[in-house]
């Protein structure tokens, strides 16, 4: 991998007020998106994906805060950004798609007019010129009778319908990354499969990097090129698709993986996890899968696990890995 | 939609027919004519001169047709005169209109403007120290009596600070700034505390919805976002407050113009409370009702106006 | 009977009340864990109002003193009269710890007990603003025992029963708030008479409308729930199903909304003042007499001062508690309704 990264994050730690003091709901994240990568961040809901996404458009709700780290946006150091610089980034080199195409929309306001005004807060073009881009991305996105769809207010569309027309707004300016968080959980899975291929059509002709969050592996596997597995608020095991798929080492990872059902294993029951999810602030001392881990060992509870390299692409923070790895050289 | 308009319209007019209802209730079988034509001629007055008034007045005549007479006059807008002064109230009333409005109606304004700009302010920092300390002003503010404002204002204003008159009105249009100022600012301030208070709810809760996130993962900046989507997407309660309030502006604030010698329907209303004018209070309640009535109606047609999702059925 | 002895029963009557209601509240996990987070987060407020309260019920309880002579004999004194002394009058203004009058310099029947000076009759400016307290309480009490009953009674029936009780009370509500507040109820009271009966029916009568909107929302919502379908499923009967399963639901926001009233009441009982059509001895009526005398030169400020400050006071507790209450108790239903 030679070429700049789209999105580069290190470290990254965002905060949120508890009962005592700020607990970190993202903690120590690091990522790597490449030009046209799709690279998909998984996890159970409350591992701090969402909130991941958003701190690298500045977006975390209040009283929520980055505290540290540094994000790296196709060359720009997002947190040091004046606010205004930090404006024209978003929606141009960065756009977000959301969960909810329900309500993630204006309700008062026609589609085409909330996709004019993601046009014109970025490039001084007349109305009439916008309204015909927004036109041809409503027919690039696969909104059929995209004239008439312009003057539709939300509530006359259907679920994928205003899910395509967030796309097109997103895409508006050809960004350079698009973070499309939990994209098609919403909506129906015949919808769901349109929208993803539509995700990866986009990726193929625009060149368009994609942070898919997710946690629907299913979701992924059909998407993503690598894959980083998140939980509580740390990446667990990161790879390709490949790597993760077929040759899962984290147990977490595992279990994740095990929990969902699959032709090949036709006739198993299901595996779940134990228990779930402890909340920030009463995460423990060392891995903080230790309360849930089924290989748990003396080290996990106190010492916070290194990253152990697989292969180049594929690397595991766990301690039962490390020590397998240690016994194979 | 015309048939939802009609609808709407006969239950108001039926809801006008029960105000009416109510006032014949209370001013022609509770109270006693006997006590108002005491207060009217005289409190030793003879019998007979207060039977003449009485009769002069009508409210000696069967109940049934003084029944039927205060629903045709009512309804056919004949107000008849004032039970104390034999002046025509609908004279009284197209005098009164004018300088209640010319005072009301910038205090409302600037009162509304003053309490949405606050109140969006408010909300943008909601949670913050700035958010707290403006919510406990507000609160402060509403705890004070509207009677101290007034008292404060003609002390401190007028005769402290002489910036205005101390209280006047003059029919002359380029005079009636000077005489207004003071009352229109207190009028504001006074329901500034309240609105704020109701307002940034309003708007707090639109801010936390999943469509503000968009507009600003768009690149459009926070006064934007504040003024173009979030107080947009509000414009309903800020309507049903603001259509809801017209009717009121034509009485004027009751003790504001009676304070500052505005000539308003509002100092008419006081006069008649203090003169025991039943037939002038009939008359006020009647016109702010019917007034209120019809624009409910109108309220409700401003809804589609803010809301595309709003359909009326 | 004589008034003093019905305000001495009536007290008797509202300390068993409170006593009882404490013992329910005890019972009740939930009020009583309302309560103390009440008293956690708004101490000093609700200190305040138990302040005002206590003078309430303290200038409720006189009796005659015997061996009195004159007026006196005929005249029973409350407890909080009792602080000051008999006959505690001048001829006229007097400055707050004044030794002397405030014009032309006579000397004072009383120099320097005047804590906070008299008015223009004379009368001691502290006593009245603390004699203002039973006043507004008086208000409060008189009112809400007019409007909780009727609210609850035709809000939950309308809302219960819904058919022709419904479109008859939406009817009366809907007439009843076409008319602003303040013509209303100078309408009822000057057609009715002045006197504090009237003026407290009159408040009963517009607050009753807001209130029993808010009881006939929510009774709508809880008809539908299933502990009700439950009830009636086992055969309990429409008056068992209200009282023992809808009334108790409803319990919290005839709190918070009564807590809202009161401050609204006690400030247009103020304006009512203003229209000589108030309540005698209130705060607003201190107000209102004295509203002429920041004119005279050198002022007179005290008694202005005095009930602006008592009044305030009130309303400033009862509005910070009511926030509370209503932010611990139910944070939405409210706000949507009132």
């Amino acid at each position: 991998m030679t070429t700049d990264p789209v999105l580069e994050v290190r470290d990254l730690v965002t905060t949120f007020p508890a009962e005592s003091g700020r607990a970190a709901v993202v903690d120590g994240i690091s990522l790597r998106i490449a030009p046209r990568e799709v690279l998909a961040l998984v996890g159970e809901s409350g591992c701090g994906k969402s909130v991941t996404a958003l701190s690298i458009l500045r977006l975390v709700p209040k009283p929520g805060r980055v505290e540290s780290g540094r994000i790296t946006l196709a060359g720009r150091d997002v947190r040091a950004l004046p606010v205004s610089e930090m404006r024209a980034v978003r929606g141009a080199v960065a756009a977000m798609i959301f969960q909810e195409p329900m309500t993630s929309l204006n309700p008062v306001q026609a589609v085409g007019a909330q996709v004019v005004e993601a046009i014109r807060l970025h490039e001084k073009v007349s109305a009439a010129a916008a309204r015909a881009r927004c036109v041809e991305l409503f027919g690039r996105v696969g909104i059929p009778d995209a004239d008439a769809r312009f003057e539709s207010y939300p509530h006359q569309l259907s679920g994928g319908l205003k899910q395509r027309v967030m796309i097109a707004m997103a895409l508006s300016m050809q960004p350079k990354l698009l973070i499309a968080d939990e994209p098609t959980t919403a909506l129906d899975v015949t919808i769901q499969a349109q929208i993803l291929d539509l995700l990866r059509e986009i990726r193929d002709r625009f060149g368009t990097a994609i942070l898919l969050i997710s946690h629907n592996l299913g979701v992924v596997n059909e998407l993503a090129d690598r894959i980083a597995v998140m939980y509580a608020g740390q990446v667990a095991e990161e790879g390709t698709r490949e790597d993760l798929l077929a040759n899962p080492r984290h147990p977490y990872t595992q279990r994740l993986l095990a929990s969902i059902p699959s032709r090949t294993r036709r006739g198993e029951p299901l595996a779940e996890i134990p228990g779930v999810v402890p909340s920030p602030g009463e995460w423990p001392a060392g891995c903080r899968f230790t309360t849930r881990c089924h290989r748990a060992f003396e080290p996990c509870a106190e010492n916070v696990p290194c990253a152990t390299q697989i292969s180049d692409t594929h690397r595991a923070y766990c301690h039962a890995v490390a020590r397998e790895e240690e016994g194979a050289t | 939609m015309i048939a939802y308009a009609v609808r709407r319209l006969a239950y108001g007019f039926l809801v006008v027919l029960g105000v009416l209802g109510l006032l014949f209730a209370l001013f022609f079988v509770y109270a006693q004519p006997v006590d108002m034509a005491r207060r009217a001629v005289g409190e030793k007055a003879s019998p007979e001169v207060l039977a003449l008034w009485i009769h002069q007045h009508g409210y000696d005549r069967p109940k049934l047709e003084q029944l039927r007479d205060h629903y045709r006059k009512m309804l056919t807008f004949d107000f008849g005169r004032s039970d104390l002064d034999d002046v025509p109230i609908a004279r009284r009333l197209r005098e009164g209109a004018g300088p209640s409005l010319s005072f009301t109606v910038p205090a409302f304004a600037i009162g509304l403007l003053l309490a949405i700009q606050l109140s969006l302010f408010v909300a943008y920092f909601r949670e913050t120290y700035i958010d707290r300390t403006i919510l406990l002003v507000a609160v402060l503010e509403m705890s004070v009596s509207i009677l101290l404002y007034i008292i404060g204002g003609q002390y401190v204003i007028g005769k402290i600070l002489c910036w205005f008159p101390i209280s006047g009105f003059a029919p002359d249009p380029a005079l009636i700034p000077r005489f207004i100022a003071m009352p229109v600012l207190i009028y504001a301030l006074a329901g500034v505390g309240g609105d704020v208070r109701f307002y940034r709810t309003v708007f707090v809760e639109e801010t936390n919805r999943d469509y503000v996130r968009t507009a600003r993962a768009k690149g459009a900046g926070d006064v934007r976002v504040m003024v173009r989507h979030v107080l947009r997407n509000s414009l309903i309660p800020i309507l049903t407050n603001v259509v809801m309030a017209i009717p009121f502006l034509f009485m004027g604030a009751l003790l504001i113009e009676s304070f500052f010698g505005i000539p308003g329907l509002g100092a008419v209303t006081v006069d008649a409370v203090q003169a025991n004018d039943f037939s002038t209070l009939r008359v006020m309640v009647y016109i702010t009702a019917l007034l209120f009535t019809v624009f409910q109606v109108v309220t409700d047609f401003t809804y589609t106006l803010a809301d595309p999702r709003v359909r009326l059925e | 009977m004589e008034a003093h002895v019905v305000s001495n029963t009536v007290v008797v009557g509202l300390v068993a009340g409170v006593l009882y209601t404490a013992r329910v509240v005890r019972r009740s996990r939930f009020w009583s864990d309302a309560i103390r987070e009440l008293g956690r987060r708004r101490p000093i407020a609700l200190a305040a109002i138990a302040f005002y309260v206590a003078l309430g019920l303290a200038d409720s309880v006189a009796w005659l003193d015997r061996g009195a002579e004159g007026i006196a004999a005929h005249t029973p004194r409350s407890l909080v009269d009792r602080l000051f002394p008999a006959d505690f009058q001048e001829r006229s203004y007097s400055a707050p710890l004044a030794f002397e009058e405030f014009y032309g310099g006579a000397g004072l029947r009383f120099p320097g007990q005047h804590w906070l000076g008299t008015d223009i009759l004379g009368r001691d400016v502290l006593h009245m603003a603390l004699k203002g307290a039973r006043v507004a309480l008086l208000l409060g009490g008189l009112t809400s025992l007019i409007v909780i009953p009727l609210a609850l009674l035709f809000g939950m029936s309308a809302g219960y029963f819904g058919g022709r009780i419904d479109d008859a009370v939406f009817f009366a509500i809907s007439t009843l708030s076409s008319i602003p507040t303040l013509l209303l109820l100078i309408a009822l009271i000057v057609a009715l008479g002045r006197g504090p009966v009237q003026v407290c029916f009159a408040m009963g009568v517009t607050g009753w409308v807001s209130f029993a909107r808010v009881i006939r929302g929510e009774t709508l919502k809880l008809r539908e729930l299933d502990y009700v379908a439950a009830a009636r499923a086992l055969g309990a009967s429409e008056a068992r199903i209200l009282l023992r399963h809808i009334l108790p639901n409803l319990m919290h926001l005839v709190v918070i909304t009564f807590v809202l009233l009161f401050s609204g009441m006690v400030l247009t009982e103020a304006v009512l003042a203003f229209l000589g059509i108030g309540l005698d001895g209130s705060w607003g009526q201190m107000i209102d007499q004295a509203r002429d005398e920041l004119a005279r030169d050198p002022i007179i400020f005290w008694n202005l001062a005095a009930a602006s400050v008592a009044l305030f006071g009130l309303i400033l507790s009862v509005n910070f508690v009511g926030d509370a209450i209503r932010d611990i108790l139910d944070p939405r239903t409210v706000r949507e309704n009132v």
